[in-house]
């Protein structure tokens, strides 16, 4: 009874102590500094295991805000970055967008990493047509809700999942093993390479979903034991990282592969040699494949000391799309509603740093990169130059309503 | 349904499960300790194995930034690490008994138990505001140690790797010392008695906050351990690494009958054994419709069963006589 007892209070007091920390952490937004702030908000996970990604994200718009704030300086607007915290988890996701309606000063979101975060956030977003543009997300029921506030500018993993296919069956591959994290993100993208492959004539041997971080053994015993010729991990490198060198450490001879959520330098410094030459599927190239990225790099590791991460050149992009459509939208230096932003976004074409933007009507880019990268040191600090090994220009699917 | 394979992988599993049972076994015990004594569960136990695991890891990388780790022998490291990792955790769970458990001896039997939920918070929070100061870092990995990584092959499926059968033999060391010491020395008696009755054992000269201080350290001292290993065997921690194994080993001393030191080195095995098989089989034998993620259930509807017919756990949990 005692115990009984014990437990239960144990997961009450959990309960409270969460919902009183939910309530007092995203509440740091700054206070308006009277008329003519605009502020852009970001949500990526800045602390935990994905802080990696989620911190170049808001840096990647932090830099571009200082780029290009020059049309709205002008205009008489001070501007002002909002970082979130989302944790990569979808409760906090909604909690942070509702404190982000609530400031009537933000006009634009740049978020979130993860699809299953960001697809219930923007649900919120969508009541008051905030515009949200994503830098990272690529599950296709982003876009394919049709809202008229909802923006990517990578491409899809119903795209993504497929090219992953494609270029297995094209090293020979005849057996595969696919594991995936169980988020929307992460299973949806390994459902899709799981289907495009089976279709292709390759062997799936398994379709597992697992949350473990640690510790992997009883999944991978059964997978040494098939021997596939290929694991395909469809999640985030927090996870897919022990998960490879725990499978290579015990004697695991498949080789690996994932799709972007393997796309940060923390694979190679947790996995270390494991995940040496294995591949992966990218929408974001490293920044050394755009050549107008090279000036970003650059300013990049002056203003904070390490080299972009992933997705921090589409943060960029997305932000400087926002700022134009903020600019267009307060013609004559009236603050523009959330509404004519959203609209304005729609009908913008920009020559970015990662290539020319243009909008469908889902939000989706017209024409999307898709990569195939190859890791090529188990040094964390050489990750950008992990070799490209094929690059695709994909137009985004249409919506399968 | 592919018998030979469910053959093959047996003894890959049974190891699989041997390793995460002793890990949860040494953790359990602090649990169970403190139970014995205090009749309280140690919800902050969970965060003592997670300190313990990074002085390992801290340890190890400075070793590694002095360019020392691989001019030692891997076995002198891992002593170094171990008894580091357990020095400190012990110690931790002695100030924790001290701060926040001691003041509350005679208030109702809840209130150090949400004492302990607070210290659990506290010391994730405060681990991980250190690493990221210290490091910028969240998730730590243990350097690799060569020799250590060695695998012995016995068959195409089943290799043993060196420090699966370090970390088994480490955790039977720990636990045979540990039975020892607490039936076979005065000082065991002394804990033994404390635990039967407080007043009494009072009466009979035995000071009772220091016998309860050593329980402490024992239980903290074996979790730290646990830590070290769980570290050396899985590569990766974060200051949050701890609350799944903590429940687990929680549940595992209440499996064995909380309380009983035989018991929680039982329930550990138990449950590591039960996840393990679940885990590798029952998308084997489901032909994939259960999957690997149903091992938590599969584990804890087995445990809801056993506890049904044994509501004491395996063992029986120790029951104080009252006069």
């Amino acid at each position: 009874m005692k115990i009984q007892r014990a437990r239960r209070l144990y997961s009450v007091a959990l309960v409270a102590l969460v919902t009183l920390v939910a309530l007092v952490l995203p509440g740091g937004s700054l206070v308006a500094q009277g008329k003519g702030t605009i502020k852009i908000a970001t949500q990526s996970p800045l602390s935990g295991g994905q802080a990696a990604l989620g911190e170049g994200i808001k840096l990647g718009t932090q830099l571009a805000i200082e780029k290009f704030r020059g049309p709205l300086d002008k205009l008489g607007f001070k501007i002002e970055l909002v970082p979130y915290d989302d944790q990569a988890k979808p409760d906090v996701g909604v909690a942070n967008a509702k404190n982000i309606l609530a400031d009537k000063d933000i006009l634009v979101v740049i978020g979130h990493l993860n699809s299953g975060v960001a697809i219930p956030s923007s649900e919120v977003y969508k009541d008051a047509t905030l515009a949200m543009i994503s830098p990272a997300n690529t599950n296709p029921t982003v876009t394919d809700r049709g809202y008229p506030n909802v923006y990517r500018v990578c491409g899809r993993d119903d795209v993504q999942g497929v090219v992953g296919a494609e270029f297995a069956k094209s090293l020979g591959t005849k057996s595969a093993f696919v594991i995936h994290d169980k988020t929307t993100y992460g299973q949806g993208v390994a459902e899709f390479f799981k289907a495009d492959a089976e279709k292709k004539g390759i062997k799936v041997m398994g379709f597992e979903g697992t949350e473990e971080k640690s510790n992997f053994d009883p999944i991978i015993t059964p997978i040494k034991a098939r021997n596939p010729d290929l694991i395909y991990f469809g999640g985030i490198y927090d996870q897919a990282a022990p998960f490879f060198k725990q499978a290579r450490e015990k004697g695991v001879k498949s080789a690996f592969m994932g799709p972007d959520g393997m796309d940060s330098s923390d694979l190679t410094k947790i996995a270390g040699k494991a995940v040496v030459g294995m591949y992966y599927t990218s929408v974001a190239g490293p920044v050394s494949v755009y050549p107008q990225a090279k000036q970003f790099a650059e300013e990049h590791k002056k203003k904070f000391g390490k080299n972009p991460e992933p997705f921090a050149a589409q943060a960029y992009d997305a932000t400087a799309i926002a700022l134009k459509a903020i600019a267009a939208a307060a013609k004559g230096g009236v603050m523009p509603s959330r509404e004519a932003v959203s609209a304005a976004i729609r009908k913008l074409k920009h020559t970015g740093i990662t290539g020319t933007i243009e909008f469908d009507d889902k939000g989706d880019p017209r024409k999307a990169l898709y990569f195939v990268l190859q890791v090529a040191s188990d040094d964390p600090e050489k990750w950008g130059e992990n070799k490209e090994v094929k690059r695709l220009s994909i137009a985004a699917p249409s919506a399968k309503m | 349904m592919d018998f030979a394979l469910l053959l093959e992988i047996f003894p890959q599993v049974l190891l699989d499960g041997v390793i995460l049972g002793f890990m949860y076994a040494l953790i359990a015990l602090g649990y169970t300790m403190v139970y014995g004594v205090l009749e309280f569960i140690n919800f902050a136990h969970s965060e003592i194995f997670v300190v313990g695991a990074f002085v390992g890891v801290e340890i190890l990388l400075g070793l590694k930034n002095a360019g020392a780790l691989d001019q030692l022998p891997p076995f002198l490291v891992l002593l170094l690490i171990l008894v580091a990792g357990m020095a400190v955790s012990g110690l931790l769970a002695v100030v924790i008994e001290r701060v926040a458990y001691r003041p509350l001896r005679g208030a109702p039997r809840l209130i150090p138990l949400i004492s302990a939920i607070g210290v659990s918070f506290f010391l994730q929070d405060f681990v991980r505001l250190i690493e990221s100061v210290w490091r910028n870092a969240f998730n730590l990995v243990y350097p690799g140690m060569e020799g250590l990584n060695r695998r012995l092959e016995l068959t195409a499926t089943v290799d043993v790797p060196v420090k699966a059968l370090v970390v088994i033999t480490a955790s039977l060391l720990m636990l045979w010392a540990l039975h020892l010491l607490v039936n076979r020395t005065k000082l065991g008696t002394a804990i033994r008695a404390v635990a039967e009755d407080q007043a009494t054992a009072s009466l009979m000269g035995i000071n009772v906050n220091a016998m309860i201080s050593l329980t402490f350290l024992i239980g903290g001292a074996m979790g730290g351990a646990a830590g070290v290993l769980f570290g050396v065997q899985y590569g990766l921690i974060n200051p949050y690494t701890g609350f799944i194994p903590g429940l687990k080993a929680f549940t595992a001393a209440v499996l064995g009958g909380i309380g009983n030191i035989p018991g929680a080195m039982m329930g550990g095995l138990v449950l590591g054994l039960l996840e393990a098989f679940a885990a590798s089989y029952l998308s084997l034998l489901t032909g994939g419709a259960f999957g690997a993620e149903y091992k938590d259930i599969f584990a804890f509807s087995v445990l809801i069963l056993i506890l049904i017919f044994r509501p004491r756990g395996l063992l029986g949990e120790v029951v104080r006589e009252r006069a």
